[in-house]
């Protein structure tokens, strides 16, 4: 089964296109990571599956249907740095936000609501923070508010740009964990993801992303110094790391 | 009784204006509560020259439908011309708000307005408007019975809206993904905040309508991390900055609405203060 699918998506900011021609299938029931360096239109990649740019062509189908008609399946994790932390509200408020839908907006919040946002707080590790101010939480719990937030949504689609960075050792862990149990349930996670080093241990399958699409595929067949260098290609510094990684293959390269 | 109908106006003004207020600080636009009270000036205007009269109903349509127009023009400028927005605000204000005063001074002849009234308002006057029903029966100043009407408009807005208007605030993007029409809610919000404004700068003036809207919020803002909190507590300090500033005035026989702002920054001040020294005291 496909989970997203895109054709020939083109989306351009004042009149340049920053994504080019992407064309790819998705597959259900995997952690997927969108690879690419700065700029190369990982985030609006994210935002134009999401709807939140206009595309200047193609389109985009989730489980084979219109996101319009999918939405409540689809859950979208923005980046951490996109809103403001020091606004007035707890952890409890913000998670509940994954409870907000269209047509619940001018109901009052349930119990069951609460209980749901409760649960998620309780799978990243954050529940005994829910009356906490979010001005007082560090990166990396903030981020994991955030997926708790999504979590809340009951999705089968999660959407997640750039969760790991900035965040200390134990939220990796934990989003690590939390990805791979989402994946036992029959959920697909696609995540942007900018670090070369630890993509070969999170994914199970890679898009390579430079404006137009360089590949996309199982990471064994993709994850190969002629890809990366396509991708990569130009920036030396991030080439001769690809290099190293290549000799290092064997090894674990993460750093603890 | 006229210190009592003159706080009661300011109060009810500065609720409704603090309650706004809170959100348009936390949209980081605190100044388009501004740049509303400013650019209504032709609305009303146009409306006062084409109903050739001063009742409060034209002048209230004039004025809102300017203060829609200018949310557009901000929007629009910031969006489509990728202007920041602070200079958008900056434009669209300034050129409306100097064609309201070209007509007033191209009317002036027949025309019972000008800046200083139009800026400044007048709060003292409030209970000379009385309301008295066609059998005689007094039913007290009309600006009470107005802004007492937008106050419960306004609190029916926040207590139905409080999700969508929450959401919208905080995460954009987030409620747009959720299919949530946030168009909506800015312009509900931006319309609610031009028909405070028109409502109250009538009896207050427009630069009191913006301390109202910015100051009570962000004093609010530097001691809680609850949103409700922060509408109730700007409320207060609206309400303690009208009662304060009527007795300051009449203290020192000044003008009450730039007493009322005083004190609104005076408060700010003290919090301020107060939470600095807290700081620096070891827990």
């Amino acid at each position: 089964m496909i989970s997203i699918e895109t054709h020939n998506l083109t989306v351009s900011y004042n009149r340049r296109p920053v994504l080019w021609n992407i064309d790819f299938e998705l597959p259900t029931g995997k952690i997927i990571g969108i690879i690419g360096p700065n700029g190369s239109g990982k985030t609006t990649l994210l935002k134009a599956i999401m709807g939140l740019v206009p595309t200047s062509s193609g389109y985009v189908k989730i489980f084979d249907q219109d996101l319009n008609d999918v939405r409540s399946r689809v859950s979208y994790v923005p980046q951490r740095e996109s809103v403001d932390w020091d606004f007035p509200a707890s952890v409890m408020d913000i998670v509940l936000m994954g409870r907000y839908k269209k047509n619940n907006l001018f109901k009052r919040i349930s119990k069951a609501d609460r209980d749901i946002a409760a649960e998620a707080l309780e799978k990243v590790n954050m529940l005994e923070f829910s009356k906490r101010q979010i001005s007082q939480l560090s990166g990396g719990q903030q981020q994991r508010v955030f997926i708790a937030r999504s979590l809340a949504q009951g999705a089968d689609l999660y959407i997640m740009d750039e969760p790991f960075i900035g965040v200390d050792a134990a939220t990796e862990e934990a989003i690590l964990k939390l990805l791979s149990d989402m994946k036992k349930d029959g959920k697909t996670v696609v995540v942007v993801h900018h670090d070369l080093q630890t993509a070969k241990d999170f994914f199970d399958w890679i898009v390579l992303l430079n404006t137009r699409m360089v590949a996309a595929g199982p990471i064994e067949e993709i994850f190969n110094e002629t890809l990366l260098q396509e991708a990569y290609g130009g920036k030396l510094n991030v080439l001769s790391q690809v290099g190293d990684l290549m000799k290092e293959k064997a090894f674990d390269v993460r750093e603890s | 009784m006229e210190a009592f109908w003159i706080i009661l106006v300011g109060s009810l003004i500065a609720v409704s204006c603090a309650l706004l207020g809170s959100y348009l600080i936390l949209r980081k636009m605190a100044m388009v509560g501004d740049a509303i009270s400013h650019a209504v000036l032709p609305g009303i205007v146009i409306a006062y020259l084409l109903s050739g009269s001063r009742e409060t109903l034209p002048m209230l349509i004039g004025a809102a439908i300017l203060g829609v127009l200018t949310t557009v023009l901000i929007e629009l400028f910031s969006k489509k011309a990728n202007l920041q927005m602070d200079a958008s605000i900056g434009i669209t204000f300034t050129w409306l708000f100097a064609i309201g005063i070209i007509l007033i001074s191209l009317f002036a002849g027949q025309v019972d307005l000008d800046q200083d009234c139009v800026l400044y308002g007048e709060i003292a006057y409030v209970p000379l408007d009385l309301w008295i029903t066609d059998s005689g029966y007094n039913l007290g100043p009309r600006t009470v019975w107005i802004a007492s009407g937008l106050l419960l408009l306004l609190l029916l807005f926040i207590w139905k809206g409080y999700k969508g208007l929450f959401i919208t605030t905080f995460n954009e993007e987030f409620a747009k993904a959720l299919g949530i029409g946030v168009a909506f809610w800015h312009y509900a919000l931006m319309g609610a905040v031009s028909l405070t404004t028109v409502v109250s700068f009538e009896s207050v003036g427009a630069i009191l309508v913006v301390a109202f809207l910015i100051v009570p919020p962000a004093t609010a803002y530097l001691i809680t991390n609850e949103l409700k909190k922060m509408l109730f507590l700007s409320s207060i300090f609206g309400i303690i900055s009208a009662i304060g500033g009527y007795y300051l005035a009449v203290l020192i026989n000044g003008s009450i609405a730039g007493a009322i702002a005083s004190i609104a920054g005076l408060l700010f001040l003290i919090v301020w203060v107060i939470t600095l020294i807290r700081k620096r005291q070891p827990i």
